[in-house]
């Protein structure tokens, strides 16, 4: 049935013919008789990555397939969503290795993005903590995969936007955990130095990232919120919080019903909630116990929190700059400032170093910007893309909706031979999308 | 603790019940063809809700072999589930006869071989339940899909008479008369979404008529409104409709 469907940031939104499938013998049919198709998970990147004519939905195909909870290993097919694995694996003491800012993702889609969390520094991507992982390719054959079998599949798979074959199963390892709390602390910066400055502060921690002021100019310039975070341990909880150590997160239940009218985010409304969201933590440093639900997913707990962008959608831009470029990141948010398109959710990471062939993350300085799609956003984004390359970044595909193919082809230097992997295994460009056809992945 | 057999373990629809009453401390037995295609469910089951998950092959239209697949069950199940059914293709079953007997055999006669063993076992341990998964096609047949209708439409008043029959004996019977339903086997159709109903809203609406026993429910409600309108249209008009 042709469904109209959108990913996260609701812009592009297009028909398309959407196929599901449960078991293997029916993805076998369905691949044999889709031509230019994209495998799509949950719809939680922001673009078009994983939009086109024909998509194929893995979110039927989700089972569980083994978890070994003695020594932390955990294999499932593609379709299941990191959440319903947290419900499983939380009670019995452990946790993702990895976990982007929202759990509705699927696994496939952590794989075929390489999704990177808070604990980037010291953990990595998802893909490092993967075992092995089996792949449907084009021709319907089936090829398990890791970094010691079929390497070069198993390199451009992770980060691959889903173009090398359809990811089917895959097993990881798992993080241990002695609770399900996280000891967070939070602590001001009233400017950008100030922030930097605590990220290299703060950095033994396993967990980071920073909230930033877009608007704020003058002194406080860049003023935001460092949160830093480790796994909490039993003897660090309060009596209450150790009745029940380890507990899974409860159901979100608020959303949003319908699309908010685009007029209500302007810089007054972004600057207010900034304003407010700087001023409720009154004292510079705090320190608590929390569970890991607020910690890592504040926004799930608000389904459809995108609609409040409204009906036109919002584009995410997020993009890496090498640590020695910190005027980047100052000319950048300067930009940014001076045009007045403060977004509501602008976060600062700091990643540590990462060698891969089409992953996003590399050693440097990531911000994550949520710009309401309006007149002349693309031109001005555009502008954007040539000081992220100047400075020698890149941006990420699974936000993307918008780059130009040259933008992509000079942020990732190993981009030509991840095109011929991609040849390889999907010559014909059998597995494309809106997104990989206009950045000249899987063309003709 | 129950134990639920589920016939006709593949369809999305009836994974959703075996979640639901896996979910509620409940052991499951998946019977289905081509049953060691349901392995990984059952894993999943098995890992999720710490429930005992069983395969059994049980194939609906081979009904010599259903007295013996039904003693093989160990434990015998407290509540069975029936959920197999063929939509079959109307057009091609008009003049292909092996076509309308499949629909015939897999909705009603196969339904039928399997209840009756069922409930005679029920009636003699005198408890038990039976979930049939009827389809409001039944209530008035359209040329649309007429030979599923009449099928589900005796397997309605089949279990309608059970119902009554088992009565005495303490068994409790369901049917649900789901409405669209979004599956693999409507995929294809573009169904109005007010009126269609998710698989897990259906295992919802089966757990809750088996635990407060009620007897025929619609999963969405206005479904018998619905129902009550197309059949109170009077023959002469009905006829020439498109429907």
């Amino acid at each position: 049935m042709k469904q109209n469907i959108a990913n996260w940031g609701n812009y592009p939104r297009m028909k398309s013919e959407v196929k599901s499938f449960s078991m293997d013998e029916q993805l076998d049919e369905l691949m044999g008789k889709t031509d230019h198709f994209i495998p799509r998970g949950n719809g939680r990147c922001y673009g078009d990555a994983s939009l086109a004519v024909n998509t194929i939905s893995t979110l039927n195909f989700n089972r569980i397939l083994s978890f070994d909870s003695e020594n932390g290993i955990f294999e499932c097919q593609s379709g299941l969503t990191l959440d319903k694995i947290l419900d499983v694996i939380v009670p019995k003491g452990w946790f993702l290795p990895v976990t982007p800012g929202t759990k509705f993702i699927t696994v496939g889609g952590a794989v075929g993005s390489d999704v990177h969390g808070k604990n980037h520094h010291v953990d990595g991507s998802f893909s490092n903590h993967i075992l092995s992982m089996e792949v449907m390719l084009a021709n319907r054959e089936v090829i398990n995969c890791s970094p010691a079998e079929h390497p070069d599949l198993f390199e451009a798979t992770c980060g691959g936007m889903g173009l090398t074959g359809m990811i089917t199963k895959v097993k990881f390892r798992l993080k241990k955990i002695e609770t399900s709390f996280i000891k967070q602390k939070q602590i001001k910066a009233a400017n950008l130095d100030e922030l930097i400055r605590l990220f290299e502060e703060y950095k033994e921690y396993t967990y980071s990232m920073a909230w930033i002021d877009c608007l704020s100019k003058g002194d406080s310039f860049g003023r935001g919120i460092l949160i830093v975070g480790e796994h909490a341990k039993m003897s660090e909880l309060s009596e209450k919080q150790k009745m029940r150590p380890l507990v899974p997160s409860p159901k979100a239940k608020l959303t949003f019903p319908f699309n908010f009218p685009s007029w209500i985010l302007n810089t007054l409304t972004v600057k207010a909630f900034n304003f407010l969201y700087y001023g409720k933590n009154f004292r510079k440093v705090i320190e608590n116990v929390v569970p890991y639900e607020p910690f890592f997913y504040p926004l799930d707990v608000i389904l459809h929190w995108n609609r409040g962008y409204g009906k036109k959608g919002f584009v995410q831009y997020q993009f890496v700059l090498p640590l020695s470029a910190k005027d980047g990141l100052v000319a950048i948010l300067k930009r940014i400032s001076d045009e007045g398109l403060g977004s509501f959710l602008a976060v600062l990471k700091v990643f540590g170093h990462q060698k891969s062939l089409i992953s996003f993350p590399e050693e440097g300085y990531t911000l994550a910007l949520d710009f309401p799609v309006r007149e002349g956003l693309f031109n001005f984004l555009d502008e954007l893309d040539l000081i992220v390359l100047q400075y020698g970044g890149r941006l990420y595909m699974s936000k993307d909706a918008r780059m130009k193919p040259e933008v992509l082809q000079r942020g990732y230097p190993r981009l030509d031979e991840f095109r011929s992997i991609v040849r390889k295994y999907n010559p014909s460009g059998k597995l494309s999308s809106v997104q990989s056809d206009r950045l000249l992945l899987t063309g003709n | 603790m129950s134990t639920v057999l589920i016939l006709g373990a593949g369809s999305d629809m009836a994974v959703a019940i075996a979640e639901k009453f896996a979910s509620r401390g409940c052991d499951i037995q998946l019977a289905a063809r081509k049953v060691e295609r349901l392995t990984a469910l059952q894993t999943d089951l098995a890992i999720r809700f710490s429930s005992r998950v069983g395969l059994v092959e049980f194939d609906a239209l081979d009904f010599s072999s259903h007295s013996g697949f039904f003693a093989s069950l160990n434990p015998l199940p407290d509540i069975t589930i029936c959920v197999f059914g063929y939509l079959g293709d109307t057009e091609k079953a008009a003049t292909d006869w092996s076509e309308s007997l499949r629909i015939i055999n897999t909705n009603y006669t196969g339904a039928v071989s399997i209840l009756n063993i069922v409930s005679a076992h029920y009636a003699s341990v005198k408890k038990g339940a039976i979930v049939g998964i009827s389809s409001v096609a039944g209530e008035r047949g359209r040329q649309s899909n007429y030979l599923y209708g009449s099928a589900k439409a005796g397997f309605t008043a089949y279990l309608s008479g059970l119902r009554n029959r088992m009565f005495r004996y303490g068994v409790h019977v369901v049917t649900v008369q789901p409405g669209f339903v979004y599956t693999k086997m409507t995929e294809d159709l573009s169904l109005p979404a007010l009126l269609t109903a998710k698989p897990k809203q259906v295992a919802d609406a089966v757990y809750s008529a088996v635990k407060s026993k009620k007897n025929v429910i619609y999963v969405k409600w206005f479904w018998r409104w619905i129902m009550l309108i197309i059949k109170s249209i009077p023959e002469f008009i009905f006829k020439k409709l498109k429907l």
